[in-house]
């Protein structure tokens, strides 16, 4: 057994249980429906701004972008305006292609070698994790945002507008939301990328392992409540707008598996500040990223640039100003 | 070199899955064939960095200073305020694992350390256990380190870095498809300079770094020395073309100083391609009366300070400013090099700059403002050259490289940390008819590294340089074995020289030429006499009888 | 990244994740109640238990419905022993029988979970008809 995997495991299913026991056992909903999901608002958001913030409080000392394609130079060479821009207009566009459709990944490729007598090493592009990368975030985001109409009183239209796309394929009753199945099937697939692929395995972490595993949780138990065990959802929107307007209220009726959803959720959003899901505020401060190549055209000013020994020109003709003379090189002082 | 791997050998080594267990706690093997000798004292003194002394990494004792951990932590702390790079890179990697198989050194190893992510991971799970919030509170719960991914800094772990920093050659393949473009070169200059701090430097970059600072370059060539080998490319080329081209040095109040690598004034095949530029200067000084001079103070393009520390870096590259101002020329002129441009393009204006003493370069022959370079005022040759050609101002005769059947590596450097790509190509096709490109996953910004850059071109560490230059040769031998290719062109000294032994090793029918080697040979100098001769005195094609 | 834009985004950030506490602010939160109809009252109970009702309405809608027109059987034995004919819309023991008015009973509670079953498109309420 994989220490890595299982302890990650073990940890998500424990999360599960403390709240479901917590709830169906020992009566505390107070607890895992009011005291936690505020404590998680405040660590995620807190935590977020504060990491953003040591962030941008680091310098800036040099414009190094990570150019993909060709440079301005003279005007009669077509630039790759977008992959290496000299133009903010170009870095904007590169960041909204990194940000929004991953771009970098896009170009992701597999190697392979054929020991043979050709001895060829082979590059084929590798699409699957792109696809599944934009299938889980994606999925993830819709689903994010159509939970909003249980924390939004009105729905606004937009909203409903959304169920409609995510609920098009009008199967079974409650209807299908394929954000959510999505979702599900695509940590797994990332989650069975990070156990059977030999390199991912080897560099995979507990802490790559736990977000997903507690992703699964949510996704799973989100699913259960909504298509099998059924709850009352008019019950569960007045607790949460509870929560959103500070007037907790408990539902009657509302059994453990909605708290556990709860408490993993919570779970997530306080773990995110202090993981490797900070990617979400990073991809926007990416200096190789999120800069111009045009260093050569506009000076970039480093904050902390100091004066350094430098070996000068006077001690170099010093040290050398006989053999010069004798070679005929110039000189600025004869003698 | 009687132990060297032959390239079957080297063949039958390489295995991308790596073993089952955990890196973490592997310990690392220092073997001989994949590391560089430690730096020389005197070197390391003549810069006045830190512990100097004489050490040997395959010994237990690596003579640190008492306090090395305290050095290294604050050594740390230190550069995650100085670099934003730094903290995001350590912060947001989700381990995706899209870098893995990018690394040239990976692909020719197989070593899973040497996939970038888990190089980086080597600094990072030091970072996580003594910088992050996760990481202290989980120090505190038995076996939690392993939960966040963090260990201590121990000395095994030094020895780690030490040994895989050196395996990298900060070309930033990984960084281009990085989904946050985490790039390993950043992290690699990171560790490095950690590492300087405790005087853990290699000779083949510090004593070249302490030949620069004194000498004026890498080579340590003394000024006479310097004018004495251009002086012997003078003879040579008078021989095969019956001018005298002799070039000026240190000429106050001339046009454009040029500055180039010194491995092309004193290293095959990079000598074939300075004869080039000096061919090039002659044509345009007696056409146009363009009046270039050479400097022998600032007599390096190249900057090993750069595999050292940021300061050494800015250091070693403040001289081309201070020469360009003290000659009271308009402009510089680079020459092929890559991490020279690496240098040049995104950092030397910020650390020496602002360069207000120089014209914002334009070319005189063909009156096109060089605008990519109004304010570093410094112009790659390739950019120069491709300006002369489009302008038709350079009588090229082609058919003296008729024998050439080229393909062209792009250099890491300019093509990931600059996008110097079309120039080169240009002309390549304006100076040889045969020009095929390698697949398009190896080329552009996709290339492959030489597996010798960023001061790892040594000789003790051969293994690895031939392993890491495997993925280059291989689609090399792809062009030579489905187009005949013979003639491998790259803009960067490193690749001249390290290029040279890869060929020879993988793909024994392929040379190495500069690309204004072929400029050299194609340009017609006015009152040149009719050549016999390419400039590797090798006849030209269609006069090898003569030769008999 | 200058930090004036890295601030700003991060407001940005923060504005959005916090939307569910000032988007509410002035409105009223509470969960509506359902109008039961005289008949109703009179009932007291339904098919189902109150929360089951509540969780569970629809499955046992989408069940009725393949019962009915598939097996053409339309009878339903609720949990409390009485026999209901599965009808949402027509005659006196129909949903819409006893819970008359669908604005008041059926609608206030979708609305308020942005629910918008496809019931209506074929079913009509009874009191529709009668207008």
């Amino acid at each position: 057994m994989n220490q890595k995997y299982m302890v990650p495991l073990a940890g998500v299913l424990l999360l599960f249980l403390l709240a479901y026991a917590g709830v169906e056992g020992a009566g505390m909903q107070w607890f895992f429906g009011i005291i936690v999901p505020y404590v998680a608002v405040i660590a995620f958001v807190g935590g977020f701004v504060r990491r953003v913030m040591g962030w941008a409080a680091s310098a800036v000392p040099f414009r190094i972008p990570t150019t993909c394609g060709q440079q301005k130079s003279l005007p009669w060479i077509k630039q790759n305006c977008i992959d290496n821009p000299d133009k903010a207009s170009g870095v904007f566009m590169r960041m909204v292609l990194e940000i929004f459709l991953f771009r970098s990944l896009f170009r992701n490729t597999k190697a392979a070698f054929n020991r043979n007598e050709k001895n060829k090493l082979t590059y084929s592009w590798e699409i699957f994790l792109w696809v599944g990368a934009l299938a889980f975030h994606y999925s993830f985001l819709v689903v994010i945002i159509r939970h909003l109409r249980f924390f939004l009183e009105p729905v606004p239209s937009c909203l409903k507008f959304l169920e409609f796309f995510d609920g098009i394929v009008q199967l079974g009753l409650p209807g299908l939301f394929i954000s959510g199945a999505v979702l599900l099937l695509a940590a797994l697939f990332l989650l069975a990328r990070r156990i059977f692929d030999a390199k991912v395995s080897y560099i995979s972490l507990a802490a790559d392992y736990f977000p997903l595993f507690l992703i699964i949780g949510i996704a799973a138990s989100g699913i259960a409540m909504r298509y099998f065990t059924k709850v009352d959802i008019i019950g569960i929107k007045s607790f949460t707008m509870g929560l959103v307007t500070f007037h907790p209220v408990i539902p009657d009726g509302v059994g453990g598996l909605f708290y556990a959803h709860i408490f993993m959720v919570s779970a997530l959003f306080a773990y995110f500040p202090v993981s490797k899901l900070m990617h979400m505020g990073g991809i926007f401060l990416s200096p190789t990223r999120n800069m111009a190549n045009n260093n050569r055209a506009k000076r970039h000013v480093n904050p902390w640039n100091y004066a350094v020994d430098i070996h000068t020109y006077e001690q170099y003709e010093d040290h050398f100003r006989e053999k010069m003379i004798d070679a005929g090189l110039p000189v600025d002082k004869k003698e | 070199m009687s132990d060297e791997l032959k390239p079957d050998e080297l063949l039958d080594k390489v295995d991308h899955t790596p073993s089952q267990g955990t890196w973490m706690t592997e310990s690392v093997q220092i073997r001989p064939g994949m590391y560089c000798y430690a730096a020389k004292p005197e070197s390391v003194e003549t810069l006045g960095l830190p512990n100097a002394r004489s050490w040997n990494p395959m010994e237990a004792d690596w003579k640190l200073p008492e306090n090395w951990q305290e050095i290294i932590h604050n050594g740390i702390k230190d550069r995650l305020e100085k670099f934003r790079t730094f903290k995001i890179f350590m912060d947001v990697c989700v381990r995706c694992g899209a870098c893995a198989d990018k690394c040239h050194f990976f692909l020719g190893t197989g070593d899973p350390k040497n996939m970038p992510v888990l190089r980086a991971e080597l600094l990072r799970s030091v970072y996580r256990n003594d910088f992050t919030t996760a990481g202290k509170l989980l120090q505190k719960i038995p076996g939690g380190d392993k939960l966040g991914g963090g260990r201590p800094l121990t000395l095994d772990v030094l020895k780690e870095w030490w040994y895989y920093f050196f395996q990298c050659t900060e070309c930033r393949r990984c960084s281009v498809f990085c989904p946050y473009g985490i790039d390993t070169a950043e992290i690699t200059i990171m560790g490095r300079e950690l590492l300087n701090l405790l005087g853990l430097n290699i000779d083949w970059i510090a004593t070249p770094v302490s030949n620069c600072y004194q000498t004026g370059n890498h080579l340590g060539i003394q000024p006479h020395a310097f004018k004495d080998m251009l002086d012997f490319f003078t003879e040579d080329i008078e021989e095969i073309t019956g001018v005298d081209v002799a070039p000026q040095f240190n000429k106050k109040g001339a046009d454009i100083l040029f500055i180039t690598p010194s491995g092309d004034v004193f290293a095959d095949p990079g000598t074939y391609t300075c004869q080039g530029y000096m061919i090039l200067f002659k044509y345009l000084k007696d056409k146009y009366d363009l009046d270039v001079t050479w400097s022998t103070y600032a007599s390096e393009g190249g900057n090993f300070g750069f595999f050292t520390s940021h300061e050494t870096m800015k250091r070693l590259n403040a001289k081309m400013y201070a020469e360009a101002k003290r000659l009271g020329v308009k402009w510089i002129l680079g020459g092929e090099c890559g991490h020279m441009w690496r240098v040049i393009n995104q950092y030397m204006d910020t650390m020496n700059g602002p360069a207000d003493f120089l014209e914002e370069p334009v070319n005189p022959i063909t009156g096109t403002k060089f605008e990519n370079a109004k304010s570093t005022k410094m112009v790659h040759i390739t950019e120069f050259t491709a300006d002369l050609i489009k302008h038709g101002k350079l009588e090229l005769d082609k058919s003296r490289n008729a024998n050439r059947v080229m393909t062209f590596h792009d250099s890491c450097n300019p093509a990931r940390g600059m996008g110097l790509l079309d120039e080169p190509r240009y002309i390549i096709e304006n100076t040889c008819d045969n020009f095929y490109e390698m697949p398009i996953n190896t080329i552009r910004e996709q290339t492959f590294c030489c597996g010798s850059g960023a001061g790892l071109n040594a000789g003790e560490n051969i293994e690895l340089r031939m392993a890491g230059g495997l993925p280059r040769a291989n689609a090399v031998k792809y062009v030579h074995d489905k187009f005949g290719v013979n003639t491998l062109g790259t803009i960067c000294a490193i690749d001249r020289a390290a290029l040279s032994t890869l060929m020879e090793y993988w793909v024994p029918d392929v040379e190495v030429y500069g690309i204004h080697e072929l400029v050299g040979n194609a340009l017609i100098l006015p009152g040149e006499q009719e050549r016999e001769m390419d400039l590797r005195m090798e006849p030209l094609p269609g006069k090898e009888e003569a030769d008999e | 990244m200058s930090k004036n834009a890295i601030m700003a985004g991060l407001v940005v950030f923060v504005a959005m994740a916090l939307l569910p506490f000032w988007y509410n602010i002035g409105g009223s939160s509470a969960a509506p109640e359902p109008e039961l109809s005289e008949k109703a009252k009179a009932a007291q109970k339904c098919v189902l238990d109150k929360y089951d009702m509540r969780a569970n309405h629809m499955s046992l809608l989408d069940e009725w419905r393949d019962s009915v027109v598939r097996d053409a059987d339309r009878l339903y034995e609720s949990t409390n022993g009485k026999t209901f004919q599965m009808s949402l819309s027509t005659g006196e023991e129909s949903c819409l029988g006893c819970h008359t008015d669908k604005e008041k009973f059926c609608d206030k509670c979708h609305t308020y979970a942005s629910v918008d079953p496809y019931c209506w498109e074929c079913h009509t309420t009874p009191k529709e008809i009668n207008q």
